[in-house]
């Protein structure tokens, strides 16, 4: 495999590899853009956000110069409104659904306002928006730090509930700390949201501790009044073709987490040509950060058509326009030193299928982006099904005193947007049940 | 091609766009910059006698929609406060390099025959005018000295004034009334009486146009403190329609050349004050807020609007809605118009439900359709009030329908459902 040095300055590159794709706005841009919001009435963006966030209440808001009302409003139902400015993909939930579209073609730009006014409110404002309410004397444990996990936590803790988050890794945050590509979470966002969250008090993170290790479902439950698992899909799926174990090949994810830990003057090293393989989100994360880490040769392949990729259209016009070169209808075959072969397929009836034609790509670094699972080691006891958690539409899972949300069960697509709504509804579920 | 040009109280000028006496006409400098873009006259920021007064500092206030686009603007600027002298020059200077447009100079005094007399004959006298206008409007500064508005709200005054300059000069003389009274045909008939060639209007509107809530005290703030201004800008132009309509349509002073004022900043609110009687417009704030070139799509606008709908010249379209302007008492009660909603122009943004629904009179109905919200107008519950067609975002998306009716034209003095109706004479 040959590495070579990250291009930190190159003159048609970006400016940096941990660029801001989407800088904030400037407080012009927000109140022209704000000022474009037609107030709707029952509005379909609403409708469309997976946490239900009065949009053209927030926006107006900034057009009056209420930023921290605006804020408020979007933390009210969305407590990782920040993130979700920053990485929902609109173009397919709120900004979808913008009447805006209809007549003009262009929406109202909601994730790019949404990121402004919370961001006024969580750089600016000492006291955190939301008070707690009487203590109730009970405690909650809540398993892994990510967006489901924090955004039940701090539900619970506003309705007076203690509560402590197990958390494995070193930091708080899970995929917004380590799984989104830096270009979209540009600097110490996620880590400052997280600050944010705690500030509203009575949580405490206890981090190193993981399920199966040194805890066990069994005593939280012995030890807790409700437990919420926010575990997050622990293991990705593998190729299962030669040659997978060999030097240079990674997980996408992996790699995203390398990059995004590592200190910023001092990016890993990426392949001169890399291949990556999927059709996600994570696929094109992947993609567009080895490139502008530096990769001269950036190829995306997926088995099926653009039409099947789980990347939006969007994600896969960004992809390219930053230099990565789509390639479908392709499954990689074997895995070589320098080298992956792929063999050509077709999608008949549905049904996919090799056409026995193969191709050869140069590839000194292959990231795999083909899915993850979940890692259903230390959930002994629960009900699993297709692969996720199974829960009734309270959250709560088939053992008693504990609930569950997240990407770990099947509420809708695995969005933070989403993570953050099932850790919220269950926190108010949780609560019922401990007030009843 | 229509012909734009203008002529008010024999005073010409190659289209019907001046600018009002106002900061854009202080000085040469830029009312020459006003001529080379177009305008076809000026009125030249009103004199007054030496010494000149001297403003305040910060002199302006403004209302601004959330996107800071100006609905309204407000100003205490007193009159011109340079030398007269200069000013004298300077006029005959641009009449010279300019001879094709109208230079009107305004002018204010104290409520003395010798001070209006004296001021108008040392304009008269350049031979640079070709008509003054008498400022017997401004709200602010001035009529704490017994001038402006101070004048123009007694029409006994304005009367005397008028009589003064006309009989102290040979020059068209438009008086400017102010907006801030009880009746608008008092002050005009004053002015006719006193042998006004025309009048102007509107002045601006005595306001205080906002407050700075960290100083808490109104705007414009100096040093601390505020006073109330003269309001001016889009806001004002329906004020000064109706007005413009009043003297139009009483006795008394239908014919009387009008100078139309009020907040015009397109082609088409001119239209609008030339339908309702104007001879030209005046414009001021639209200059202040857009720079002169925003008088060449006046001109076109108007020009091509005119070529469409027929009109040669601007007297054929001046007045042309006047007689449409009645009173409340003489409207059809039998008259019923009723939204209509084009779905296919439609953007599901359900505000005419809403307002409706909230305000008015519950007459929209929500219906799902595919992927998107239907609108109907429930025409048994629509009374024709126009709110979702003006809130609607979308232009021409909600019409209003006149209903076919055999009905005749009643008026409410003879509707059979008013208690108070006279019994027609016996049959």
């Amino acid at each position: 495999m040959t590495l070579i040095a990250t291009l930190a300055d190159t003159e048609d590159g970006p400016s940096s590899p941990y660029a801001d794709l989407t800088p904030a706005m400037t407080p012009v841009q927000a109140l022209a853009e704000s000022n474009r919001c037609l107030f709707c009435y029952d509005a379909p963006c609403i409708k469309a956000c997976p946490t239900g966030i009065d949009i053209p209440a927030f926006i107006r808001s900034i057009a009056t110069g209420n930023l921290k009302g605006a804020a408020t409003t979007i933390l009210s139902e969305n407590i990782m409104g920040g993130t979700c400015g920053r990485v929902c993909p609109t173009e397919t939930l709120c900004e979808q659904s913008c009447v805006r579209n209809r007549a003009e073609d262009r929406p109202v730009a909601i994730g790019r306002l949404q990121r402004h006014a919370t961001d006024r409110l969580i750089d600016g404002e000492p006291a955190h928006p939301f008070p707690r309410a009487a203590a109730t004397g009970k405690r909650v444990a809540v398993v892994g730090a990510g967006p489901a996990g924090l955004s039940c936590a701090h539900r619970l803790a506003t309705l007076g509930h203690e509560v402590t988050v197990f958390e494995a890794k070193a930091k708080s945050g899970g995929l917004n700390e380590y799984g989104l590509a830096p270009y979209k979470m540009a600097d110490d966002y996620a880590q400052r949201e997280v600050a944010f969250i705690l500030g509203v008090g009575g949580i405490n993170v206890e981090h190193g501790r993981k399920l199966g290790a040194d805890l066990s479902l069994d005593s939280l439950r012995a030890d807790f009044d409700a437990v919420f698992l926010g575990v997050g899909l622990g293991s990705n799926n593998r190729l299962g073709i030669p040659g997978e174990e060999r030097a240079g090949v990674e997980d996408a994810t992996a790699f995203i987490e390398r990059v995004r830990q590592a200190p910023p003057g001092n990016p890993p090293a990426v392949g001169r040509s890399v291949v990556v393989i999927g059709g996600g989100n994570t696929a094109v994360d992947a993609a567009i950060q080895a490139k502008r880490l530096g990769a001269e040769d950036v190829t995306l392949v997926y088995r099926r058509g653009r039409a099947q990729m789980g990347a939006t259209a969007w994600e896969q016009e960004l992809a390219q326009t930053e230099g990565v070169v789509l390639k479908t209808f392709a499954a990689p075959k074997e895995i070589g030193e320098t080298t992956i072969t792929f063999e050509r397929t077709r999608l008949t009836d549905g049904k996919l299928s090799g056409t026995g034609e193969t191709f050869i790509l140069q590839a000194d670094m292959v990231l795999k982006a083909v899915g993850q699972k979940l890692s259903a080691d230390a959930l002994d006891g629960l009900q699993v099904t297709g692969g996720k958690i199974a829960i009734d539409p309270s959250y709560r899972t088939t053992l008693a005193k504990v609930w569950a949300g997240g990407d770990c069960v099947a509420t809708g697509e695995d969005l933070t947007v989403q993570s953050v709504q099932d850790g919220k509804l269950a926190a108010l579920a949780i609560h019922s049940h401990l007030t009843a | 091609m229509a012909d734009l040009s203008s002529t008010i109280a024999g005073i010409h000028s190659p289209n019907p766009f001046w600018l009002a006496s106002a900061p854009p006409t202080d000085k040469a400098y830029n009312v020459v910059r006003a001529f080379k873009a177009g305008w076809g006259g000026v009125v030249w920021k009103t004199l007054g006698e030496d010494p000149p007064v001297v403003n305040v500092s910060s002199r302006y206030g403004a209302h601004l929609d959330t996107d800071r686009r100006m609905i309204g603007f407000n100003n205490i600027e007193l009159i011109s406060d340079r030398p007269l002298d200069v000013n004298l020059r300077e006029i005959m200077e641009v009449k010279r390099d300019f001879p094709d447009r109208a230079m009107v100079v305004s002018l204010m005094a104290t409520m003395t025959e010798t001070a209006w007399a004296g001021l108008a004959r040392r304009i008269a006298e350049t031979g640079a005018a070709d008509g003054l206008e008498l400022n017997l409007g401004c709200p602010h500064g001035m009529c704490e000295r017994g001038m402006g508005s101070a004048i123009g709200q007694v029409p006994e005054m304005v009367e005397q004034v008028t009589r003064w300059v006309k009989n102290a000069v040979n020059l068209p003389v438009i008086v400017k009334l102010t907006p801030n009274i009880t009746n608008i045909l008092w002050s005009a008939e004053a002015a006719k009486r006193g042998g006004a060639d025309a009048i102007s209007l509107i002045n601006t509107v005595n306001s205080i146009v906002a407050v700075d809530l960290d100083a808490m005290a109104p705007t414009p703030v100096v040093d601390g403190k505020g006073s109330h201004g003269g309001y001016c800008g889009p806001a004002v132009k329906p004020i000064a329609l109706n007005m413009v309509a009043e003297i139009a349509r009483n006795h008394e002073t239908r014919g009387m050349p009008v100078s139309g004022i009020g907040g015009i900043t397109t082609w088409r609110d001119a239209a609008e004050f030339l339908a309702l009687g104007a001879t030209n417009v005046q414009v001021c704030t639209a200059a202040m807020t857009y720079g002169f070139k925003i008088v060449e799509d006046m001109i076109g606008g108007l020009s091509n609007w005119m070529d469409e709908k027929g009109y040669g010249t601007l007297d054929e379209l001046s007045g042309r809605a006047v007689r449409n302007v009645v009173n409340w008492n003489d409207l059809n009660m039998n008259f019923s118009t009723k939204a209509v909603i084009d779905p296919a122009l439609c953007i599901d943004c359900g505000r005419c439900h809403i307002v409706c629904e909230d305000t008015s009179h519950q007459a929209i109905r929500i219906d799902a359709g595919e992927g998107r919200r239907v609108f109907t107008v429930v025409n048994e519950e629509c009374v024709g009030c126009n709110l979702c067609s003006h809130i609607c975002p979308v232009p021409d998306c909600i019409t209003m329908v006149p209903e076919q009716t055999d009905l005749p034209y009643v008026t409410w003095p003879n509707d059979a459902r008013n208690p108070m109706r006279v019994p027609e004479a016996a049959e």
